[in-house]
């Protein structure tokens, strides 16, 4: 059994990469897998903030890559779940301190003894973002329903597809259903239709998110939240279970499927 | 054969600032001897060149560029850049003074120019046109998807697209004010025949293809487009 490496981007920055792995991640270790998370953003590490595991930062991705320590002595061990790993960008580095065969090899070294690897990709196209997807297996491309995060995620998933890296999975997070039944918002529909991607879950807004990253605490380890409840489906997609869908076509279709997401059905 | 496998392991080729060497994966000794085989080989071709070179993730140290350097300046090459992806050998070059950037355009990003084509072809493009890719032609563009906003078509004839637009459209970008553009749901950013432009049209409720032209009175104006109705002169 060898590790599925996923990646997760975006291009534009704050549409909630980090909390998406950090959740999928927590996810797929409750469901018992093994995880290795690893923070692609070298300079502005946050993964292990949202992950609650700052404080036990020793060495980085960077110690690693330039032979400062072993991949073992980089990898900190989640406080909860003890399958699951990170391995914390450099802060004090930046970009250029990795390159995309460096990725490859951490990745193939890890494959082995995981389940899955999830990388956390830095905001934009450039070198960092190169980095992030070198070792790829599958990426998530996560936009919120806004028209600059749209274009700029349909920008990524261009340079995907040149890439021959093949069509990402898309992730709408921080979805507002009051806005945009009002039509205040883009719907996941509207995302959809310009995308033209395949879309693996729906993450309605939800201020415990926010909290639960403040914390360390990331949101899907509290049943009762609905964003938590989104994470929770995606990790189950990845692991390849058919959790019942959004029928995309017409709109009250997706609506219910919005609602039973959810969990208002 | 020893000479196939060098060719193979090296790619030179003309850029703006010089003469760009790209590298295949490779030991060191391996890269450099090809080089080296390539110059000794096309000498006249090489003589007062500025080289720069591509060692993708080869990791190399002072000697290594030093000793190659006074080499290739022995045969009046100058070696001014190495590109790299490894931050070693990144950090070697900026010690030895080279430059570690070279402007090179990115090639899945710019297509192909032509100077001209004759009117009957036209480029033909299958998928949708995503944010941040630019199309330029000398004749039709005729695109099977959607034309996303942030993406630019460029043609200097007309541009047929089978599908949404919404990114920018050039058609006779050359000054033809006879070009005209097609679409299935035509609610582009911006539309520009010759030296005419509109710009954002509305979206539309239940969008129906349109065709956009320059009017008699000169301006460029979309109408709904009828079966046999067509406007279109040529």
């Amino acid at each position: 059994m060898t590790a599925q490496v996923i990646t997760v981007t975006s291009g534009k920055g704050g549409v909630g990469k980090t909390t998406a792995v950090a959740n999928l991640a927590t996810a797929l270790a409750m469901d018992g897998k093994r995880v290795v998370c690893i923070d692609g953003d070298i300079g502005l590490r946050n993964l292990d903030v949202v992950m609650g595991l700052e404080n036990r930062i020793v060495y980085d991705i960077v110690d690693v890559i330039e032979g400062r320590c072993k991949l073992k002595q980089a990898m900190i061990r989640d406080k909860h779940y003890p399958e699951m790993h990170l391995i914390p960008a450099a802060q004090t580095r930046d970009k250029n301190a990795v390159s995309p065969s460096d990725m490859i090899r951490i990745c193939k070294d890890l494959r082995a003894d995981a389940d899955f690897i999830v990388i956390d990709s830095p905001a934009g196209i450039e070198r960092g973002f190169r980095n992030a997807i070198a070792a790829a297996d599958s990426v998530l491309v996560v936009t919120n329903p806004e028209v600059s995060a749209v274009r700029d995620a349909d920008r990524v998933v261009g340079i995907l597809e040149a890439e021959e890296k093949g069509s990402p999975a898309l992730i709408i997070n921080r979805l507002n259903p009051t806005l945009v039944k009002n039509n205040d918002m883009l719907s996941a529909e509207d995302v959809l239709d310009l995308l033209g991607i395949r879309l693996i879950g729906i993450v309605p807004e939800d201020e415990a998110v926010i909290i639960g990253s403040n914390r360390g605490t990331p949101i899907v380890t509290d049943g009762k939240s609905k964003a938590g409840q989104a994470f929770r489906n995606i990790a189950k997609r990845l692991q390849g279970e058919d959790i019942p869908f959004m029928d995309l076509a017409p709109q009250s279709g997706l609506w219910n499927a919005i609602q039973r997401l959810t969990g208002r059905k | 054969m020893y000479m196939d496998s060098t060719k193979s392991l090296i790619q030179i080729k003309g850029i703006r600032d010089g003469l760009l060497a790209t590298f295949a994966e490779a030991s060191w000794e391996e890269q450099r001897n090809a080089l080296m085989m390539q110059i000794h080989e096309r000498s006249a071709f090489f003589q007062g060149a500025r080289l720069a070179m591509d060692v993708g993730s080869q990791v190399l140290k002072v000697n290594d560029l030093v000793e190659l350097r006074d080499w290739l300046s022995e045969r009046n090459i100058t070696l001014w850049a190495v590109v790299s992806e490894s931050a070693t050998t990144e950090h070697t070059s900026q010690l030895l003074g080279l430059a570690t950037r070279i402007s090179r355009p990115r090639p899945e990003e710019t297509k192909h120019v032509l100077e001209s084509v004759s009117n009957d072809t036209a480029l033909f493009i299958s998928k949708t046109v995503r944010s941040g890719t630019r199309i330029e032609y000398p004749g039709t563009v005729v695109i099977f998807g959607d034309v996303n906003p942030g993406a630019e078509i460029i043609a200097q004839g007309n541009v047929i697209v089978w599908g949404r637009v919404r990114g920018v459209i050039h058609a006779g970008s050359k000054g033809d004010r006879e070009a005209f553009i097609c679409a299935l749901d035509l609610s582009a950013n911006q539309l520009r025949i010759a030296d005419e432009s509109s710009a954002m049209l509305k979206p539309q409720k239940d969008p129906k293809p349109e065709i956009a032209s320059i009017n008699s009175e000169g301006k460029l104006h979309a109408e709904v487009w009828h079966t046999g109705e067509t406007t279109i002169r040529k």
